[in-house]
C-alpha cells in the first residue's frame, strides 16, 4: 500500500445529519475529485484528513497513509500538504522565507536550502523572486508559489480545496495542468475538492460525492 | 510555548489569569469588610455621624450617574449620526491619542481651562467681561460637581465609542442600516431601531465599568469636585490618609457604603436598561422614519464632539504652555515670556519620578502582555471557548470600584511588609492593565487567519514554530498597541499607586494630584505634560514601528 491514501468508512456528522461518507484508495500519482455544491461537505472531509476538524462534528472511520492509521496523529506529523482555495502566503516573510519555512528540517546548511528555494522557484518560471514580497506577485504567480511551498514539505498526499476557484479563466486551464503535473511528477496521491466540472475533467481520475457516489458522467 | 514539555503550563494559563485578577478583588473586599464591621458597628456609627454624608452620597450618585448617561447618549448619537461618513473617520483618528491621556491629565487640562483664573478667562477678560483680576466663582470644584461631570464625560466618551467601534462589525450595522435606509428611515431612525439595541448589549459591560468609575473616581474628584464636602470616595482616600487607626475603619465602613452605593445605581441602571429597551422596540413598531431628525442630530454630535475634542486639546496645550511659562498675569491670553526654568530647576525629580513611573508601567505591562498571550494561545491551541463568566471575570476589576477593594487590599499587604515597594505596586497595577491588555490584544489575535496555521501545520511546522515564527510576528502591530494600552493605564492609576505604595512611591500621576492642590501651575504642568507624553510615545511606536518594519509587505499595511 506505499503511495496509497486510503478512506476506511470515514463519516461525518453533524448533529444527525451525516455530511460526508466515503470509503476510497487513491494510488500515488492518481487525482481523485469529490465534487459538489457549496455546504455538502467537501471541505469538511479535508479537514478531516488534515486533522483541523472542527469540534463540532464527530468522525468515526479510518484514514490510512501508506498502510499506516494517522487518524489520531496531530496535523504537522500526518504528511498530508493542503492547498486553499486562496494561497493563504505568509504576508511578513518574502517568497523565499514562505518556501524555505516548508523546507524539512534536515535540509542541510542555510546555503543547500537556499539552493533548494531557487531551483524550485526557478523550475516553475519564478527565477529571481525569492526576495520579493509575495504581496507583489501577480494571482497566477502567487497560487504556483502556495503549491511550490506545499510540495517542498515533500508531502505523501496532497489535498487541493477548490485550489483554482479564485483564478481568473485564461489562468485556470494553465494553473491545473501545472498543479495536476506536478502532483503526478511528486508521485503522490491527490484528493482534489471542487463544484467546477472542469476541473473534475482535468484531473482525469475517479469522480465521487461527498457520500461515496461515483458520478461517472462527470469525468467523462 | 517551547514545546509539547511546557504544554501543561499554557492550559494553566487561563485559570492563572483569571485568578489574578478575581482574587485580589475579592480578598481586598474582605479586607475592607473586616474592619468596617469590626467593634460592633463603631466605625459605622462614626461614619453616619459625619455631617458631610448625605451630600457626598448624592455627589457620588449624581455625577456617576449623569456623566454615564451622558457619554451613552453622546457615544450613540455620534454613531447614529456619522457611520459610515468622512467624518466618522477623522472622529475614529482623535480617539486613540484622546484615550492615551491619563484621566488626571485629562482633569488638570480642564482645570486649567476653566478655572475663574483659566485659559477662557483670560482670553475673554478683560475686554467682554471686564475682569481685570480673577473673579470669585466657583467654577472649578463647583458644590454640584458639574465641573467633575463634564471631566468624566469628556474622558468616557472615547472609551466607549472606541469599545462600540469594536462591537459594530460583530453585529453587521453597516447592512442593517443600509437595508433600514432602503425603507426610507433617517439615520437616526434607523440606527435606533435597527442597530442600537442589539450594540448596547455589546456594550453593557463597558458601561457598567464607566458607571462604577464614574461614581467612585478618586484622582478626578479631587482635581475636578468639589471640595466641602467632596465626593464619598474623595472622603475615604482622605481618612486613609490620616495617621489614626480608627479614621482607617471609618474609611472602611465609608468604602463598604461607596460599594452598596454602586450595586444600588447598577441595579437602578438595569431597570434603566429594560425601560429603554421595550420603549425602542415599541416606538420601531410605529414606523416613523425621522428623516427631520438627521440635521438637528448631526449638527448636535458635532458640536459635541468638537467641544471635547476640542476642549481637551485646549486644556493639554494649556498645559505644556504654562510648564514653559515666564511671568503670565492675568488676564493676559498668553505668557509675557517663555522659560525652560521650570524644566531646569525641577528636571532631576522630574526625571526620577519618570524613571520609577516607567519601571512600574513596563513590569506590569510585560507581565500582562506574557499571561494575555498565553491565555489566547491556550485558547486557539486547545481551542476553549471563554464563556460569559470569564468575561466578567475580567471585568471584574474594572467594575468593582477601586476605592472598596483596595483598602483592604493594603491592609493585607501591611503586615506581609510588601506594601511600599515598586514591585508591589507593579503587581497592584496589574490587575488593572491586565483587563485591558487582554480586551485590546484578543480581538486581532482572534481574527488572525486559520488557515495560515493549518497551512503551516500541513508542512510540518509545529504549535510552537507557528506561534513563534507566524502568529507572533504578524501580531507586532496589535502587540505594540496593547504594549501602549498597557503603559498608559499603568501611568495613569492613582489609588493603587498611593494605596499600595503606602504614600512612600511616588509616579507622575501622584505627583501631579498631589501639586494640584497647591498653586503652582507651571510644576503642574511639567508633570502633566510628562504624564501625557509617555503614553503618547508609545502609541507613536506603536504606529511607527510596524510602518518600518512592514515597508516592503503590502500584505501587512492592511492587517496593521
Amino acid at each position: 500500500m506505499i503511495g496509497t491514501l486510503t478512506l476506511d468508512g470515514l463519516k461525518i456528522r453533524l448533529g444527525n445529519r451525516t455530511l460526508v461518507d466515503l470509503t476510497i484508495d487513491i494510488h500515488a500519482g492518481e487525482v481523485t475529485t469529490i465534487m459538489g455544491p457549496s455546504g455538502s461537505g467537501k471541505s469538511t472531509a479535508l479537514a478531516a484528513i488534515t486533522g483541523t476538524l472542527a469540534p463540532d462534528f464527530s468522525a468515526e472511520g479510518r484514514i490510512l497513509l501508506d498502510g499506516k492509521d494517522i487518524s489520531d496523529l496531530p496535523t504537522r506529523a500526518r504528511r498530508i500538504g493542503l492547498l486553499f482555495q486562496d494561497p493563504v502566503l505568509f504576508p511578513h516573510m518574502t517568497v523565499g522565507g514562505n518556501l524555505a519555512f516548508a523546507l524539512p528540517p534536515n535540509s542541510g546548511t542555510r546555503a543547500a536550502r537556499h539552493e533548494r528555494v531557487a531551483t524550485a522557484l526557478a523550475q516553475a518560471g519564478l527565477d529571481g523572486l525569492a526576495l520579493r514580497d509575495p504581496e507583489t506577485l501577480s494571482g497566477g504567480q502567487k497560487a504556483r508559489v502556495a503549491l511550490l511551498r506545499t510540495l517542498l514539505a515533500e508531502p505523501r498526499a496532497l489535498l487541493l480545496d477548490e485550489p483554482f476557484s479564485r483564478l481568473d479563466a485564461n489562468l485556470r486551464a494553465q494553473m491545473r495542468r501545472f498543479t495536476f503535473d506536478r502532483a503526478r511528477k511528486a508521485g503522490i496521491p491527490t484528493l482534489l475538492v471542487t463544484h467546477d466540472i472542469e476541473d473534475a475533467r482535468a484531473a482525469g481520475g475517479p469522480v465521487l460525492d461527498a457520500l461515496g457516489q461515483s458520478l461517472p458522467d462527470a469525468g467523462s | 510555548m517551547t514545546g509539547w514539555q511546557s504544554a501543561g503550563l499554557l492550559r494553566l494559563a487561563p485559570p492563572l489569569t483569571l485568578g489574578l485578577m478575581a482574587i485580589p478583588v475579592v480578598a481586598g473586599l474582605s479586607g475592607t469588610a473586616i474592619p468596617a464591621l469590626r467593634g460592633g458597628g463603631a466605625a459605622l456609627g462614626k461614619l453616619l455621624d459625619w455631617p458631610g454624608l448625605p451630600r457626598a452620597v448624592a455627589l457620588s450618585l449624581g455625577t456617576g450617574v449623569a456623566s454615564t448617561l451622558l457619554a451613552v447618549a453622546l457615544t450613540f448619537l455620534i454613531l447614529a449620526a456619522f457611520i459610515g461618513t468622512p467624518r466618522f473617520t477623522r472622529i475614529r483618528r482623535t480617539l486613540a491619542p484622546l484615550l492615551s491621556v491619563p484621566h488626571a491629565a485629562a482633569a488638570l487640562g480642564l482645570a486649567f481651562l476653566l478655572a475663574p483664573s483659566g485659559w477662557i478667562a483670560r482670553v475673554v477678560s478683560p475686554e467682554i467681561t471686564g475682569w481685570t483680576s480673577p473673579p470669585n466663582l466657583l467654577i472649578l470644584n463647583d458644590p454640584f460637581g458639574l465641573s467633575l461631570t463634564i471631566g468624566l464625560v469628556a474622558k468616557e466618551l472615547p472609551f466607549l465609542l472606541l469599545m462600540a467601534l469594536a462591537a459594530l462589525p460583530q453585529i453587521d450595522a453597516q447592512r442593517r442600516l443600509t437595508t433600514a435606509a432602503t425603507l426610507g428611515y433617517g439615520r437616526i431612525a434607523a440606527f435606533a431601531f435597527t442597530v442600537a439595541p442589539a450594540l448596547y448589549r455589546q456594550l453593557r459591560l463597558p458601561v457598567y465599568a464607566v458607571l462604577a468609575y464614574g461614581m467612585t473616581t478618586v484622582d478626578m474628584a479631587l482635581i475636578l469636585g468639589p471640595t466641602l464636602p467632596p465626593t464619598l470616595s474623595a472622603q475615604i482616600t482622605l481618612w486613609m490618609a490620616e495617621a489614626s487607626l480608627s479614621m482607617r475603619d471609618t474609611a472602611a465602613a465609608g468604602a463598604m457604603l461607596q460599594f452598596a452605593l454602586v450595586l444600588a445605581a447598577l441595579a437602578f441602571w438595569r431597570g434603566l436598561e429594560i425601560g429603554a429597551h421595550r420603549a425602542v422596540i415599541a416606538t420601531a413598531e410605529l414606523s416613523l422614519r425621522a428623516t427631520l431628525l438627521d440635521r438637528p442630530a448631526a449638527l448636535l454630535a458635532g458640536g459635541a464632539s468638537l467641544l471635547i475634542t476640542g476642549g481637551l486639546a485646549l486644556g493639554l496645550a494649556g498645559l505644556c504652555l504654562w510648564s514653559i511659562a515666564g511671568l503670565w498675569q492675568f488676564p493676559d491670553a498668553l505668557p509675557e515670556t517663555l522659560t525652560l526654568k521650570t524644566w531646569m530647576t525641577a528636571g532631576p525629580s522630574l526625571t526620577a519620578t519618570a524613571a520609577v513611573s516607567l519601571l512600574i508601567a513596563a513590569t506590569a505591562t510585560l507581565v500582562a502582555l506574557v499571561l494575555t498571550l498565553a491565555c489566547l494561545q491556550a485558547e486557539a491551541t486547545y481551542r476553549l471557548t471563554p464563556g460569559t463568566r470569564a468575561l466578567t471575570l475580567l471585568y471584574l476589576p474594572l467594575i468593582v470600584p477601586q476605592i472598596v477593594f483596595l483598602p483592604g487590599l493594603q491592609s493585607l499587604a501591611l503586615p506581609l511588609g510588601i506594601d511600599g515597594t515598586p514591585l508591589a505596586v507593579a503587581a497592584a497595577h496589574l490587575v488593572f492593565v491586565l483587563p485591558y491588555v487582554f480586551l485590546s490584544l484578543s480581538g486581532p489575535f482572534r481574527a488572525w487567519d486559520p488557515r495560515i496555521g493549518t497551512t503551516a501545520a500541513t508542512c510540518g511546522a509545529s504549535d510552537a514554530r507557528i506561534f513563534w515564527q507566524l502568529r507572533l510576528p504578524m501580531l507586532t502591530g496589535p502587540i505594540l498597541t496593547a504594549t501602549a494600552v498597557g503603559l498608559a493605564v499603568s501611568l495613569g492609576q492613582y489609588l493603587p499607586t498611593l494605596l499600595i505604595g503606602g504614600g512612600r512611591i511616588e509616579t507622575l500621576t501622584t505627583e501631579a494630584v498631589a501639586l494640584s492642590a497647591g498653586g503652582n501651575r507651571r510644576l503642574i504642568g511639567a508633570y502633566a505634560v510628562l504624564q501625557l507624553l509617555l503614553p503618547a510615545l508609545a502609541f507613536a511606536a506603536a504606529l511607527l514601528v510596524p510602518a518600518i518594519l512592514w515597508r516592503n509587505r503590502r500584505g501587512m499595511r492592511v492587517a496593521a
